[in-house]
């Protein structure tokens, strides 16, 4: 009979000493006794304490704009939502006047409306991966709930919008990448308005 | 008024003074009886923390956290959800027997407190046959989930209960032979009788056949109660839920109730018959005082006012009370929950056995064991308990011990050799 033995005691033990280190105490009393410690609690208490995560950590996409939010790197191409897996991706646009042309703020288009569901997006990055002109890139929050399946689930335009600061904020190597392409492109693509801000400030909003 | 150790039976004196003295012996039982049926469920309800708490310990967690401060009132939110749950009883179910088991269930594992010594002169029925009444009420809980397993109409409910009907009926041999001895040398059935008999002669658990019963008894009792490693009834990789699988709302809270009571049953009934019972070495009061009091001072979840309050109210106590010994309900309550520590300690390091291993521990092991054990404490006491005898009864139980586990011994696997690989 196995079960009558040795082995017993020693499982006993291990889980003894699992209890103690959890405790300052119980530290203590095994650093008496001359045993190797580890600190026991692997929980993170997370409401109260957050783990720090990584700097490629991300959950949820959102719109970069430079400067102002008026002025967002979006021109409303739609290939992110035909690319999105889940089709959580919703764009109206781009925005038109009344005869059909599109309108353009600081020479672009833009889109009326940019939707994304958080309840469907599954955090795969391929929006980010297929846009031509680094419009979308993923955040790194993640407490989104809400309490409505359908307002506050479904994140509009207004929401989305964040600063390119804020990106080089939460991931300073991609936004670093980003911006290097960013701005080789738009010294290859034509030297005379080479990264400068748009000529005309008084774009028609929508 | 000022015996600490008294205080509570004199309370009750000072209650009972109030009424007239025919009524006296009746308000006196309603007294104990509302005292236990107050006591039994908030000790349940504070053992489920304790267990989760300890256990969650032994697993690198934390427990319940967020209900009340060191998660404390996550009982009482517990016991709420329990009652607004839904009670189904199945189709094809005896829906008046599905009702009646758990009642059966709880209401011998409440009976057992009344013969429980809880102090010196605190026990509610101080019966001449103490120790029977315990083991005649608790095996009717046996009865109550074979008929819980029988009226849910299921098969992981009907197998669980036959399990446990025979791991019960099992364990009640090895239980109660080894209970036999602590009769002998005590002589008497009197559980204020045993645990005096303890004072005169030193606790029986540092005897070497009362180590040996205590051993057996205790786990025999673990086994009683359905606990891991022992709990065959509801093994749920195999049984789902065992006995209990049909079971939902304050029913299921009424069987673990009465599983968790009659775990702190035995785990008294331990301590009642090896260690000593109420009884405990003369450390002045003011010790524990003080004790508490760092320990309310320095716990630091709780508000600054309430640590300076506790911290305040014991060592206030210490003054009070301190040159006096520790209460004898305090070393009672203490050793209990000593024993419950274990038996959670039990449950956080040991799989559960299988059935033909948990049916060999019984009658291959225990009752051997404790059959031999009758015989050291005999020659424990009839040799006058001087060293001859300490010597004979440790021999006795070494060499049965020894020999035990040869005999039990699972035969070698015969090496198989292919003959025509070659």
């Amino acid at each position: 009979m196995a079960l009558v033995g040795k082995g017993v005691l020693q499982g006993m033990g291990l889980t003894l000493r699992t209890f103690l280190e959890t405790y300052p105490w119980g530290r203590g009393l095994l650093r008496v006794l001359g045993r190797s410690i580890k600190d026991g609690l692997v929980t993170v208490q997370y409401p109260d304490v957050k783990q720090q995560h990584h700097e490629r950590f991300r959950y949820f996409p959102f719109l970069v704009y430079d400067g102002a939010p008026e002025n967002l790197r979006c021109v409303s191409c739609k290939i992110c939502e035909q690319e999105c897996p889940p089709q959580c991706i919703h764009i109206v646009g781009p925005a038109k006047d009344e005869q059909g042309r599109p309108l353009k703020a600081n020479g672009r288009t833009y889109p009326v409306k940019f939707d994304i569901d958080v309840s469907i997006c599954m955090s795969c990055r391929i929006c980010v991966d297929v846009c031509p002109f680094d419009a979308i890139e993923m955040d790194n929050q993640y407490e989104l709930s809400g309490m409505d399946r359908f307002d506050a689930m479904n994140f509009t335009k207004e929401k989305l919008l964040k600063s390119n600061e804020y990106f080089q904020q939460i991931k300073p190597t991609e936004a670093g990448e980003v911006d290097q392409r960013l701005a080789a492109k738009a010294a290859k693509a034509s030297p005379k308005p080479a990264g400068a801000p748009p000529q005309n400030p008084a774009a028609p909003t929508p | 008024m000022t015996s600490l150790d008294q205080l509570f039976v004199n309370a009750k004196h000072l209650l009972l003074s109030v009424f007239p003295s025919s009524l006296r012996p009746l308000a006196s039982i309603l007294v104990m009886i509302g005292a236990i049926a107050a006591v039994a469920p908030a000790i349940m309800m504070y053992l489920t923390w304790i267990e989760r708490k300890v256990i969650a310990r032994m697993q690198n967690r934390f427990g319940p956290t967020r209900v009340g401060v060191y998660g404390l009132a996550q009982p009482l939110a517990d016991g709420l959800k329990m009652l607004i749950k839904e009670d189904i009883v199945p189709r094809g179910a005896d829906p008046l027997i599905h009702l009646l088991a758990p009642v059966l269930s709880l209401a011998p594992a409440i009976l057992l407190f009344a013969v429980l010594p809880f102090g010196r002169n605190m026990i509610a029925a101080d019966v001449n046959v103490g120790l029977l009444y315990f083991f005649a009420i608790s095996s009717v809980g046996s009865y109550a989930i074979f008929m819980g397993g029988w009226a849910s109409r299921s098969k992981f409910s009907i197998l669980g209960a036959m399990r446990s009907v025979a791991q019960i009926i099992s364990y009640e041999v090895p239980g109660v032979l080894s209970a036999v001895t602590v009769i002998m040398i005590a002589g008497t059935l009197k559980m204020s009788g045993i645990v005096e008999a303890q004072i005169q002669n030193g606790w029986f658990v540092f005897t070497p056949w009362g180590f040996i019963a205590c051993l057996i008894f205790f786990l025999s009792g673990v086994a009683e109660v359905n606990r891991t490693p022992f709990d065959m009834p509801e093994a749920e990789s195999e049984l789902v839920g065992g006995f209990h699988t049909e079971y939902s709302g304050m029913k299921f809270a009424l069987w673990y109730m009465a599983e968790f009571l009659e775990s702190f049953a035995i785990c008294a009934f331990t301590v009642t018959f090896f260690l000593g019972g109420w009884h405990g070495p003369a450390i002045p009061f003011w010790i524990l005082a003080l004790l508490l009091a760092v320990i309310m001072g320095t716990a630091t979840l709780l508000s600054m006012p309430v640590r300076g309050l506790g911290a305040l109210a014991m060592i206030g106590a210490g003054v009070l009370w301190g040159l006096q010994p520790i209460p004898s309900w305090v070393w009672f309550f203490a050793k209990t929950y000593l024993l419950i520590f274990v038996l959670v300690w039990f449950r956080g390091t040991f799989p559960r056995l299988r059935i033909d291993q948990l049916m060999g521990l019984a009658w291959k092991f225990f009752l051997p064991m404790a059959l031999l054990n009758i015989l050291a404490a005999g020659c424990w006491w009839f040799l006058g308990q001087s060293v001859a005898g300490w010597i004979v009864s440790f021999l006795i139980l070494a060499v049965g011990w020894w020999l035990l586990i040869q005999a039990n011994k699972p035969a070698p696997l015969q090496r198989r050799t292919y003959v025509f690989a070659e």
